[in-house]
């Protein structure tokens, strides 16, 4: 039922980890099934150098953790805030319905992680 | 090594027997089983056989064994027959939290039709307490259900005592036996039984056949109309080959019931005591011996179950899990529930369900492939980090 894509991100997860001393971390939780997603960040000049995650969840959760995090790696805060789930569904070559909340738990733990990031450092927040 | 499956509480593989047995059924022996001519006469002959043979497996009269489509079929039939024909007498029907939805969601829509429904709790075991069935009786009651063993947890059901309840309250008594037979003995008169549903292809017989026992005298309204097959009781054209295929696979199992039995406990056990010892904080569920002798079911806490699926797939090994990610409807199964696990204990369940053809090298391997597979896991888990450093 998962792409091949899903499942070379479930079976390799990239990124997985987490970061001593984190310029920011972010955990949210699925209501809908009692799932875990944690991400940490270093940023240094606005730019996300290194993001780690750490996910409790389904094939889909952590896969898209995975894929969240390849691709806010490298970019800029207000480039990881703009990450939909739709994007890493794409990324992935979609999901079955049931797990689409699954990436919306990825785009989540990125905001919150970087939210947390901004609240220390309330000066680079540009809107 | 082949893939290792372990997940036969889901189906089994068709056995060579029932195999063999159903071949000419799928040549010659094609015809209309209710035909007066000699095609349909040859198919009949079939067919009545293998209603003598299930009925001998269960210590009943062939007369009472009514083929239906499987499972599903037969429970729909037992509890909604039986509330319908019974609705002058009361509206009261008693069952348990652990049964199979097969059951359950029929008892849901029946209390939509104005039925009253008790859902018994269990204990931690998954036990129903037959006392408690007693005290649940009411002057409406008119059915008791209660499953032989349970699907997921494999927790046997004392069935017996209920039917000498149900017997001395005059109710009808219905057990969902899919699990139990071809696994445990069965016996519809020991038991107390009034109606029993089974499914051929949990005993390496066909998918989609099944069978209804319904104890002669017992009022149960017809639930399949139409043609006047299975004596007018449940229409549609007879599934000579199924019945064919179900009949012979079950008489081997039965056959083979002791040997086969002695034989898979020792494995479930070998198993239950091997994950236990190798991986950290796993607990068994359902009941240590009231056990399917197939049954294996643990729960590993900070990992989640679907994923775990899916590592063993990908080593190769099939087995099943009730986590909430795997249910489709994003609760976790409402036997773990039932018992008392809390959600994220529930969440990390295994099940692994053995049959007579598993090995010795089988479960070895995947006691060897398990472990590594748990601590990958617990590894990218948050929530193992947040248990290890509360232990700090
Ligand atoms: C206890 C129990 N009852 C009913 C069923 C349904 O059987 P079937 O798949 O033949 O409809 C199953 C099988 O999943 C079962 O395990
Ligand atoms: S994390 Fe539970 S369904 Fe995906």
């Amino acid at each position: 039922m998962y792409s091949e894509k899903v499942m070379d991100h479930f079976a390799n997860p990239r990124n997985v980890g987490e970061i001593e001393n984190a310029d920011g971390v972010g955990t949210v939780g699925n209501a809908k099934c009692g799932d875990i997603m944690r991400m940490y960040l270093k940023v240094e000049n606005g730019i996300i150098q290194d993001v780690k995650f750490k996910t409790f969840g389904c094939g889909a959760a952590i896969a898209t953790s995975s894929m969240a995090t390849e691709m806010v790696k490298g970019k800029t805060l207000k480039e990881a805030l703009a990450l939909t789930n739709k994007a890493v569904m794409e990324a992935l070559d979609g999901l079955p319905p049931v797990k689409v909340h699954c990436s919306l738990l990825a785009e989540e733990a990125i905001h919150a992680a970087v939210e947390d990031y901004l609240k220390n450092h309330p000066e680079e927040r540009i809107d | 090594m082949d893939r290792i499956y372990m997940d036969n509480a889901a189906t089994t593989a068709v056995c060579p027997e029932a195999l063999s047995a159903m071949l000419p059924c799928f040549g010659e022996v094609f015809g209309n089983a209710s035909s007066i001519h000699g095609d349909g006469r040859k198919a009949r002959k079939y067919l009545e056989d293998a209603r003598k043979t299930v009925a001998a497996c269960l210590n009943a009269k062939p007369q009472e064994i009514y083929f239906t489509s499987g499972g599903s079929e037969s429970d729909n039939w037992a509890v909604k027959g039986a509330a319908f024909a019974n609705r002058e007498k009361g509206n009261h029907i008693i069952t348990t939290q652990i049964e199979h939805h097969a059951v359950l969601h029929t008892c849901q829509w029946l209390e939509k039709q104005g039925f009253e429904v008790t859902y018994l709790p269990v204990d931690e075991y998954g036990l129903v307490d037959p006392k408690a069935v007693e005290a649940a009786i009411t002057d409406r009651t008119i059915l008791i259900t209660v499953m032989a063993a349970n699907n997921e947890i494999g927790t046997l059901e004392p069935v017996a005592e209920i039917g000498k309840i149900a017997k001395a309250h005059k109710i009808l008594f219905h057990t969902d036996a899919v699990q139990a037979v071809g696994a445990v003995p069965v016996d519809v008169n020991a038991w107390g039984v009034d109606m029993l549903s089974l499914s051929g292809h949990k005993f390496h017989g066909p998918k989609g056949i099944g069978a209804l026992y319904v104890r002669t005298g017992s009022r149960v309204d017809t639930f399949l109309h139409g043609g006047a097959q299975e004596r007018g009781r449940r229409a549609s054209t007879e599934n000579v080959p199924g019945a064919v295929g179900m009949a012979a696979a079950l008489k081997k199992a039965v056959e083979n019931l002791e040997e086969n039995g002695m034989r898979m406990i020792d494995l479930r056990d070998r198993l239950i005591r091997g994950i236990l010892e190798s991986v950290p904080y796993a607990r068994l569920n359902g009941h240590p011996l009231m056990r399917l002798p197939g049954n294996v079911n643990v729960s590993i806490p900070y990992v989640e179950g679907e994923a775990l699926l899916l590592r063993l797939d990908l080593a190769g090994v099939s087995a099943s899990s009730g986590s909430a990610c795997t249910s489709g409807s994003l609760d976790p199964s409402h036997v773990l529930l039932a018992i008392g696990l809390p959600h994220e204990i529930a969440h990390g369940s295994l099940r692994l369900t053995l049959t007579d053809t598993s090995t010795g090298e089988e479960v070895d391997e995947v006691l060897r492939l398990l472990p590594p597979i748990v601590e990958t896991l617990r590894g990218m888990s948050p929530m193992y980090d947040d248990f290890l450093n509360g232990q700090k």
